[in-house]
């Protein structure tokens, strides 16, 4: 059999939990690749969620949800500064609107406190009124948990990626899995859509794709019923009308429509929840866009809808059972799962990691601990957060720091030719957005797009028809018009 | 920072710019500056290589870019106003300091006597009018698909589908057929266009492509690039009829949804803006809240015609100049005017009346829906100042009324302008 690779350890997906376990697994003197079937990382889950950091209160104790999700919380607050994730810890709020609520409220701080969740405590209406003022006037108290935050999901899936390559790891996107190949119980590669790379474990981080991989090793143990989730983006000129991430009393399947800033002064709300068959369905309805309308002003009645600049929806992997799966395949030896990885996902992903290395070593992996080990990554620059003299130090030193191309969320040239040179560099529209929010702002790349694209075009020396949005078949361009010729100054 | 000093600076080179640019040249202004972002003066003109502009001004029938070249030409030509291409503006304070950033000059410190605002208007997107569905490559804005056909040269689709009706919307209902793609249909939510009838004529009713009026696109569906819409009538209150969905295949879908005036600089400054224009409150000599800010073109309120635009930026250009040389404001009340019945809008929201001698001060109103042999009346405390017929008033077409000194002696509280019942 043709092997284009050999290595130690397979990961399927480049989400967040693929990415964590990557730059976990780095620190080890091991052959490691990671294939994601996209052309960038971060295109499933983990790119449409509520970016929320959470405390942990929510899952019932003894579950690898409860577990992991306080512990990846931790995790997550030692490893920022290491490597600068854009994490904020703006602390959170459980709603009580009602005299239910309120019960459910202690049940939470009961469930928080044997969880291990630190600092939380209940409010009173005029604690709750007084930090957020916006609330509901039915808003009778609250549970504030002072760990729970919000992050930057693509942020920090990339951090993760890019200090994984930075301590060897390969990344290979555009790779597609067909087929696990199993010997004598045992994996010995995948067959993929780059080819045949050989591994002697694999780990399925594949998503709401999990259950496919799995069944197609053989290992038919569970399965992945997406569950879809809906949201709308405000603009950042509605400014910070709540500071905390709100919460509604939480439902039996869902923590309710949430409202909360984003680390990039923007506000979300939503999601709604509906399981549904089709694992690429990620189109908003009607219907739900108006559920999470509702669900937004029963916790802030004045919440600024007009100032919508988007919509969008994503997938939670919901595995049966409701809890994560990570755990050696059945029947399979090599084959390691970590599935399911609905909410609180995102939050536990680096306690995932963790949790996976003891997995791999228990079954017989050798891990010796590189001593060349990159804990952190090459500092990131972007223009608009720098200071007044820095800045015009950047432009001396390259002009196209001068060329502000996205005016919304002021982004120059130059940050867009970082983006897409940097290790796992953007390699279509939607890349370079979620690098640098060029095209997130309020216009949504009416005036940036066209150049944008075409500064793809330049430094990936491609045609423009060649130019993607996100997914390796969304071209965003036809052939040139008959006779028009290229314009000679092209940005 | 590099530190320069200007009698007037404008921010944006456009149509209403430039001749914001040349107006205060003309009336004695010496340093003047012009600040714009693309790689050319002459903003959306650039990009509109159809002809039908300048019939008001120039008496002839010019392409985008011709009528911009004239003003450009001028420009040039003018030693008074210095040009910064390429070049951003970062920050504005309600001193006049404005800070600009380029590649050749890095970030500047630019201190004017009186400003001039002249950034355009920015395209409704999809997010703003919440289409639900997926989100594939092929959907884009009227004006994105405008300047990637006629000014890089490459086609968004070969089946399209129109949503909106705006002016640039059927405009490239018409180019789009043009290069060879085939315009399917133009849905308009409304009852009624939302551009000019002249371009309904000349751009679909020409070309045979069917506008649907009272429909909505209710999803976009295909995952990668679009593969097809859903739309479906509407009722009185503009939401979609159960039953009367229909599915169309299609490759791209080009919105034509509206234009917002472009105004996050004059938040910045905190200038008293207008819900209904989304534009600043100006009077009629384009100042706004702000003393020695001016603000001029689509920035104002959305035209239909670059004419007026031009019109507007010389009025801004000719008082920003004024003041910029010092010239004391004679005492005046300032008083109100307000869209009354069947108006929409007006601008100026606001009429100085002097002491002295009076100029005269046009009045650009829309009205709310279309209807035939209106009068529209300007009144003041009971009293009509003015009446004028129309054989047929439309929202899509702005409708200009003058008045002249006398009347404006006449005013003595808020100014009603109305359809009379």
């Amino acid at each position: 059999m043709q092997s284009r690779q050999k290595v130690d350890v397979a990961i399927i997906g480049g989400g967040i939990v693929g990415t964590a376990i990557a730059r976990e697994l780095a620190r080890y003197k091991l052959e490691i690749m990671l294939v994601e079937q996209h052309p960038d990382l971060s295109m499933g889950t983990t790119k449409a969620n509520s970016a929320i950091l959470h405390a942990g209160f929510d899952a019932a104790p003894g579950t690898l949800k409860a577990k992991l999700n306080v512990r990846g919380n931790q995790l997550y607050r030692e490893m920022q500064e290491e490597l600068g994730l854009d994490i904020k810890l703006i602390g959170s709020l459980v709603v009580a609107t009602d005299e239910e609520g309120l019960v459910v409220l202690l049940q939470l701080l009961e469930r928080g406190r044997q969880n291990g969740v630190p600092g939380l405590c209940i409010l009173n209406r005029e604690a709750v009124l007084e930090r957020e003022p916006q609330l509901a006037p039915a808003t009778l108290g609250a549970l504030f948990a002072p760990t729970g935050g919000i992050m930057d999901p693509f942020g920090v899936t990339l951090a993760f990626a890019e200090n994984a390559v930075r301590n060897g790891v390969q990344v290979l996107t555009e790779c597609k899995v067909e087929k696990i190949e199993v010997s004598d119980g045992h994996v010995v590669g995948m067959h993929t859509s780059q080819g045949f790379i050989e591994a002697r474990f694999i780990i399925n981080a594949a998503g709401v794709h999990a259950d496919d991989i799995s069944h197609g090793a053989g290992d038919r143990s569970f399965a992945i019923h997406p569950r879809k989730g809906e949201y709308m983006l405000l603009d950042k000129s509605v400014g910070s009308f709540v500071r905390s991430v709100i919460f509604p009393t939480p439902t039996k399947v869902s923590k309710g429509i949430v409202i909360a800033p984003t680390v990039h002064h923007n506000t979300f709300v939503g999601p709604n929840a509906l399981t549904i068959d089709d694992k690429e369905d990620l189109s908003t309805t009607a219907d739900g866009l108006a559920a999470i309308v509702v669900g937004a002003r029963a916790l802030v009645p004045s919440v600024p809808l007009s100032a919508t600049i988007t919509q969008f929806a994503g997938l939670r992997a919901v595995a049966d059972g409701d809890d994560f799966i990570i755990r050696p395949a059945t029947g399979v030896r090599g084959l390691i799962h970590a599935a399911g990885i609905q909410s609180p996902g995102l939050t536990a992903a680096p306690a995932i990691a963790e949790m996976m290395v003891d997995i791999l070593r228990t079954e017989g992996l050798s891990l010796q601990a590189k001593p060349s080990f990159w804990p952190d990554n090459p500092a990131r620059v972007l223009f608009r957060d720098q200071e007044a003299h820095r800045k015009q130090k950047l432009v001396a030193e390259n002009p196209l720091y001068g060329r502000v191309i996205c005016r919304c969320e002021m982004v120059t040239e130059a940050d867009i030719v970082d983006a897409i040179h940097r290790s796992c560099g953007a390699r279509t529209l939607d890349g370079v957005k979620r690098r640098t929010r060029a095209g997130m702002g309020r216009c949504q790349g009416g005036f940036c797009g066209p150049r944008v694209i075409g500064i793809l075009s330049r430094e990936l020396n491609i045609p423009i028809p060649a130019v993607r949005k996100d997914t390796a078949q969304s071209f965003l361009f036809f052939d040139k018009i008959r006779g028009a010729r290229e314009v000679e100054d092209h940005e | 920072m590099n530190e320069k000093q200007y009698d007037v600076v404008i921010i944006g080179g456009g149509p209403a710019g430039l001749a914001a640019g040349l107006s205060a040249s003309q009336h004695g202004a010496k340093h003047i500056l012009v600040v714009e972002r693309d790689r050319e003066l002459g903003g959306i003109l650039q990009q509109c290589i159809h002809n039908g502009f300048g019939l008001h001004r120039f008496d002839t029938e010019l392409t985008g870019p011709g009528y911009a070249e004239r003003y450009i030409n001028m420009v040039k030509a003018n030693p008074s106003i210095d040009v910064l291409l390429d070049t951003m503006v970062v920050d504005l304070a309600p001193d006049k300091t404005v800070i600009v950033i380029n590649s050749v000059d890095g970030m500047q410190k630019i201190i004017g006597k009186a400003i001039v605002l002249a950034m355009g208007c920015r395209e409704r997107t999809r997010g703003a009018i919440r289409i639900p569905g997926t989100r594939p490559a092929g959907v884009l804005t009227a004006g994105a698909a405008q300047r990637m056909v006629n000014m890089e040269g490459y086609i968004p689709g070969q089946q399209v589908v129109i949503f909106g009706s705006g002016d640039i919307g059927l405009i490239m209902a018409r180019r789009m057929t043009l290069e060879g793609a085939k315009v399917l249909a133009v849905f308009e939510i409304m009852p009624h266009s939302s551009g000019l009838t002249r371009n309904v004529v000349q751009c679909l009713e020409d070309y045979d492509i069917p506008l649907h009026l009272s429909h909505t696109v209710t999803a976009i569906h295909g995952t990668e690039r679009i593969t097809g819409i859903t739309y479906a009538e509407v009722d009185e209150n503009l939401r979609p009829i159960v039953g009367t969905d229909k599915y169309m295949d299609c490759d791209c879908l080009l919105l034509s949804v509206g234009l917002i005036p472009e105004n996050e600089l004059s938040r910045d400054i905190g200038l008293c803006m207008d819900p209904l224009t989304g534009g600043p409150v100006v009077n009629q000599e384009r100042e706004t809240s702000l003393p020695g800010f001016f603000a001029a073109g689509n920035v104002v309120h959305v035209h239909d015609l670059v004419d007026f635009v031009s019109e507007e930026g010389e009025i801004a250009g000719h008082f920003a100049a004024r003041l910029a040389q010092g010239e004391k404001s004679l005492s005046a009340q300032i008083y109100s005017v307000v869209p009354g019945h069947g108006v929409r809008t007006v601008v100026p929201q606001k009429i100085k009346v002097l002491a002295g001698e009076q100029g005269a001060a046009k009045l650009y109103l829309r009205v709310t829906e279309t209807q035939r042999k209106i009068t529209l009346s300007v009144s003041s405390g009971g009293q009509t100042l003015l009446e004028k017929r129309f054989p047929v008033a439309k929202p899509g077409e702005m409708i200009v009324l003058d008045l002249q000194a006398a009347h404006l002696d006449k005013i003595v509280g808020d100014i009603i302008v109305e359809i009379k019942r």
